[in-house]
Order: C-alpha cells, then sequence, then structure tokens
C-alpha cells in the first residue's frame, strides 16, 4: 500500500515536471523573439546567418551549426532606434495596424452589444433560426467567407481601400454570440423593476445590461483584438495595396539584412496583446470557458 | 382586455429587439449572406458574364482539379491531427497541479502572439540549417528539410498545438470543474475503477465541450494558414499546401467560377461535420440532466 502510494506520488512529480518542462517551451518562442531582439544586427549575422539569408529552407547543410542563444553578447538599441526614429517605413505599417483593428474592435462590439441584447429580449418564433445562422457563420473558416466579402466590397469599390477589411470585420459574428450569453443570464427582475421605473429599452440597455456585461465586454474585447492583430488571410485577399497592410502581414517580407530591426518591430508588435492579455487574462479566460458552455 | 395589453407589450418587445438586432443583422446579410447567394448562382453558371445555366459542371471540374485535391486532403489531414492530439494533450492537464494557473498563463500566452511576431524564431528553429538540425546532430541524427518535406506536417502540428492548447485546456478544465461531485462520489464509494468514473460519467459530462473544442480546433486549423503563409510564401512544399493557398491563388486569377464553387463545397462539409458532431454530442449526453 505504502509502496503504491510512493509510487503514484513519484509519477505525479514526473508529470508535473514534464507539464512545466513543455509551459517553459511554450514561452520560448516570445522570450527568444524579445531578447534576440536586442542583438545588434552583426551578433545576429553571426548567430543566425545561415538560416535568414535564405528565406526558404532547403540548401546545403553547412558545417557551421547554428545556436539558439538567449541573451545577447552585447546588448543594442541600435535596432530600436531605427524602428522609432529613422525608418518611418516600420512605424507606417505599424499605424496601418492600428487603423484596421481599433475601427473593427471598437465597432464589432458595439454592433454585437445592440444584437447580443436584441437576442436577449426577443423570444418569439424566429429566434433560434437566426441565431443558429449567427452560430453557422461564426464556425465557417475565413476560406469560406472570403469569397462573399471579397464580391461585395468589389462591388462596392472597396476593394484595396481600409474598408474593405474593416467592414466585414466588423461584422464577424462571435462577440453577438458570447455577449447573449452574457445577457440573458441577467435576471429578468433587474430590467423588469427598471422598465416598471419608466426607464426606456435604451436606458435600461446602457444603464443595467452594459455594466452587468462589464467582465464578458472586456474578455470579447481582447479576443477580438488579437485575433484581428494577427489578421493575414483578410489582407491578402482584400487589402492587396502594400501601403495599406498591416505589420502583421508585412513583418514576414523582411529583407535578410534587417533581421535584427525586424525582430525589434516584431517585439514592439507583440506588446499590446501581451499588456492586454496580462492585465485581463482573468476575463479572458472566464470569456473562453463561457464560449464552450454553448448548450445553455 | 389584459390578454391584449400582453399582447401589445410582447409586440412592442419585439419591435425593440428587431431595432437593436438591425445594424448587425444588416451588416450580416450585406457581407455575407446576400453575396453568398450570389455565389451559389455563380457556381451554377459559365461565366459571370454570359450566365448560361451548367449545372454541377463547375463542381465537377473542381473536384477534378489537382490543386484542390491537395489542398482539400492537406487541410482535411491536418485539421484530423490538430484535434485528436489537442484532446489527447488537454486530458492529460486535467490532473491536480500545483501551480496550474502560472502554468495555465504559459500555455494560453502564445494565443494573444500575433503569428509575425515569432515567424523569425521558427525559421531558426525549422530552418534546414537550424536550431532543430543542430539539436539533433549532436545526437548523431540526419539532418531534416523540416518546411519542405514529409516533416512539414509534424512541425505545423506542432505550431497548431502551441498556439492552441492553452485555448482548449481552459475550455476543459471549466467543464471538469463544473462537473457535479455527488454521482462522482457515489460511484467511488462502490468501488468504481478510475477508468469507469472517466468512462462513464466524466466523458459524458465532458461530450458538450468536447464538441465544442472539436469545432473550434477545426475552426483553428483552417487559421494555422497564417504561419504556413509567412514561413513558406504562396507556393510551399506539397504537403503544406492548403485549400487557403487554393483560394489565394484563384482570387489572383478571378477565376469565379472555381471559387464560388469551392466556396459551396466547403461551406457544405463543413455543415455536415458539425450536424454529425452535435448528434453525435447528443447520443454521448442521452439521459444526462443538464
Amino acid at each position: 500500500m505504502n509502496k503504491k502510494r510512493s509510487r503514484k506520488k513519484i509519477s505525479r512529480t514526473l508529470v508535473f515536471l514534464a507539464l512545466w518542462a513543455v509551459g517553459l517551451l511554450f514561452l520560448a518562442p516570445m522570450a527568444l523573439t524579445f531578447t534576440n531582439s536586442f542583438m545588434s544586427a552583426e551578433e545576429i549575422t553571426v548567430h543566425y546567418g545561415e538560416v535568414l539569408s535564405q528565406s526558404t529552407g532547403g540548401g546545403d547543410y553547412m558545417t557551421e551549426a547554428v545556436r539558439l542563444q538567449f541573451i545577447p553578447d552585447i546588448v543594442s538599441f541600435r535596432q530600436y532606434k531605427t524602428f522609432l526614429l529613422e525608418s518611418p517605413e516600420y512605424l507606417y505599417k505599424f499605424w496601418n495596424s492600428v487603423l484596421l483593428v481599433v475601427p473593427i474592435v471598437a465597432l464589432q462590439v458595439a454592433v454585437a452589444a445592440l444584437a447580443a441584447y436584441g437576442f436577449a429580449l426577443y423570444q418569439g418564433r424566429g429566434r433560434r433560426i437566426l441565431f443558429f445562422s449567427y452560430i453557422l457563420l461564426m464556425l465557417l473558416p475565413s476560406q469560406v467567407t472570403l469569397v462573399p466579402n471579397y464580391l461585395m466590397t468589389k462591388w462596392l469599390n472597396l476593394l484595396d481601400t481600409r474598408l474593405a477589411v474593416i467592414l466585414p470585420g466588423i461584422f464577424a459574428p462571435f462577440s453577438v454570440y458570447l455577449l447573449s450569453k452574457a445577457m440573458g443570464r441577467i435576471p429578468k427582475e433587474l430590467i423588469e423593476a427598471a422598465s416598471l421605473d419608466g426607464a426606456g429599452p435604451w436606458r435600461i440597455f446602457t444603464q443595467i445590461v452594459l455594466p452587468q456585461c462589464k467582465s464578458t465586454l472586456y474578455s470579447v474585447i481582447i479576443l477580438v483584438f488579437i485575433d484581428n492583430w494577427n489578421m493575414v488571410e483578410q489582407v491578402l485577399v482584400l487589402l492587396t495595396d502594400e501601403d495599406k497592410q498591416p505589420l502583421s502581414v508585412f513583418l514576414s517580407q523582411i529583407n535578410a539584412g534587417e533581421v535584427s530591426l525586424a525582430l525589434a518591430v516584431a517585439t514592439v508588435y507583440m506588446i499590446p496583446p501581451l499588456l492586454l492579455f496580462l492585465h485581463g487574462e482573468e476575463h479572458l479566460v472566464a470569456g473562453i470557458a463561457d464560449s464552450g458552455n454553448w448548450k445553455e | 382586455m389584459a390578454s391584449r395589453r400582453k399582447n401589445g407589450s410582447a409586440r412592442r418587445t419585439q419591435l425593440i429587439s428587431a431595432c437593436f438586432l438591425t445594424p448587425s443583422a444588416m451588416g450580416v446579410l450585406v457581407f455575407f449572406v446576400i453575396p453568398f447567394g450570389v455565389i451559389v448562382y455563380y457556381s451554377l453558371v459559365d461565366n459571370p458574364i454570359q450566365q448560361s445555366f451548367v449545372g454541377l459542371d463547375n463542381y465537377i471540374s473542381l473536384l477534378q482539379n489537382t490543386a484542390f485535391r491537395l489542398a482539400a486532403r492537406n487541410t482535411l489531414l491536418f485539421s484530423g491531427l490538430a484535434v485528436v492530439l489537442s484532446l489527447g494533450l488537454a486530458v492529460l492537464l486535467e490532473k491536480k497541479i500545483p501551480l496550474k494557473s502560472q502554468l495555465r498563463s504559459c500555455f494560453l500566452s502564445p494565443l494573444v502572439v500575433p503569428a509575425a511576431s515569432v515567424v523569425l524564431i521558427w525559421q531558426v528553429i525549422f530552418h534546414y540549417n537550424g536550431a532543430l538540425n543542430s539539436i539533433l546532430s549532436l545526437f548523431g541524427l540526419e539532418a531534416v528539410d523540416w518546411l519542405s518535406s514529409a516533416y512539414s506536417i509534424p512541425v505545423m502540428v506542432v505550431l497548431f498545438l502551441w498556439k492552441n492548447l492553452g485555448y482548449n485546456m481552459v475550455l476543459f478544465m471549466a467543464t471538469l470543474a463544473n462537473i457535479p461531485r455527488e454521482p462522482l462520489e457515489a460511484a467511488m464509494i462502490d468501488g468504481a475503477s478510475a477508468r469507469v468514473i472517466f468512462f462513464r460519467f466524466k466523458l459524458r459530462y465532458l461530450s458538450p465541450t468536447l464538441v465544442f473544442v472539436t469545432i473550434m480546433s477545426l475552426v483553428n486549423s483552417f487559421k494555422i494558414f497564417r504561419e504556413i503563409y509567412l514561413l513558406t510564401g504562396d507556393y510551399p512544399y506539397e504537403s503544406l499546401y492548403m485549400l487557403q493557398h487554393f483560394m489565394n491563388n484563384t482570387f489572383r486569377s478571378l477565376d469565379y467560377q472555381k471559387l464560388s464553387s469551392a466556396a459551396v463545397v466547403m461551406l457544405l462539409v463543413i455543415a455536415g461535420v458539425i450536424a454529425v458532431l452535435f448528434a453525435l454530442e447528443k447520443w454521448l449526453g442521452r439521459d444526462l440532466e443538464q
């Protein structure tokens, strides 16, 4: 009995150690991007030159093997200076990301909050079908939805403008799904009481419903932001004008000679979503957990 | 009189809710539903200018298109692998572990990092002259061309798990925490083994989450295109050629017939898969009170 228990303890410790090893491995790519962004261009060439001079795989195996190195030999801020002060091109692409993502997040959440309250209020016929169409739309991969998006933006003469990415982005149904779950949970008595006090629907919406869903609103904002900050496929189809493309696409097109600069840009680019994550992790987790609870 | 007033107030509620729904519904209609109707139409005619009806010809030529078949096969294979593996790993994480929430943060953080930010590191790792091969060579193993050989699929599965495991883990942990304790304890007192408890109880309470995770993994597995595209460009190695590459390259040639019929086929396949999963969930969760 005792033996069995101690064996169980050992196996549990092993699982624990293995999980933590994997967990730290999960952090490694971010950590490497961050620390390596302080390497000077020369140091990058010394460490990774063999790999990054060609953009794709293949080629002869070199005798000089690449070694990943976490800590730079000399900490250099030169590439950050280049990025922030000397090469407007990258800052401009960063600004492009902001110009695309901020309107999408703000308007998607606003439109979705309205729609979600509509779903919570309406209990009549057709609700299930309408809600189910939102869910189906939410589950379609962008490979499918981009075709209708493309046709409509083309008819509206919006192709290659920022609106071509922003407008379809506003109506992505994910936040409607999550918010209407949260709004469905608000006690009916609360709304009825306000209504008896003479509050109109708009006042009930802004002063009771929205404050009640604060946590879900926050998690929706985070989820929508991180998804769009990482946008690739919409841009490739709807916004082929390179001047307007966001960093999430442009970063992969850097020249081999500018790797250290690219790492600095990459680091700056991941700061906004990481800050949101660190600040709102509990809300994000609650939101994800709630999204899985589709049966209620 | 009373019922009439009730009717009136119900109609009023309906009107108000319609007002709240309108902006979103209009957008969905304009950017998704209406053009999709046109797509279905395009998929049945010979070209958008002449518009003569050709039945299923476009579908037949799509299904005979080698690029489409390659892309569909790769996407399906990849999605299947990714789903099964992320389920397995998420179940492993069910155990009681100290520092669980810190560990959760580690697993969740890749979700928020843009693909473009870490793509350089992936290149350094997976390049032919990269870090992974130099580690392998320490053990005397042969170097592998990770991004342009049959090994590219496992590499992408690893990238997929890196990105999505935390998300699935959160979903599973939330459900496991909500399983009612009494029937579990009763079964344990009756001397049921851990395996019986897992299959008879937990799995059945988990079934809605299992279905959700499977669907989300399927949806997210389409997003691995981002990493593949950023790493390997428009025309990657054969086994990485996904449906998104096919669509992208068809967009460039503006072949509406091919695009529309491909979109319709994909919609049907995905709706079919989701319907099957829902039916499966209903069967697994039968006679469980929610």
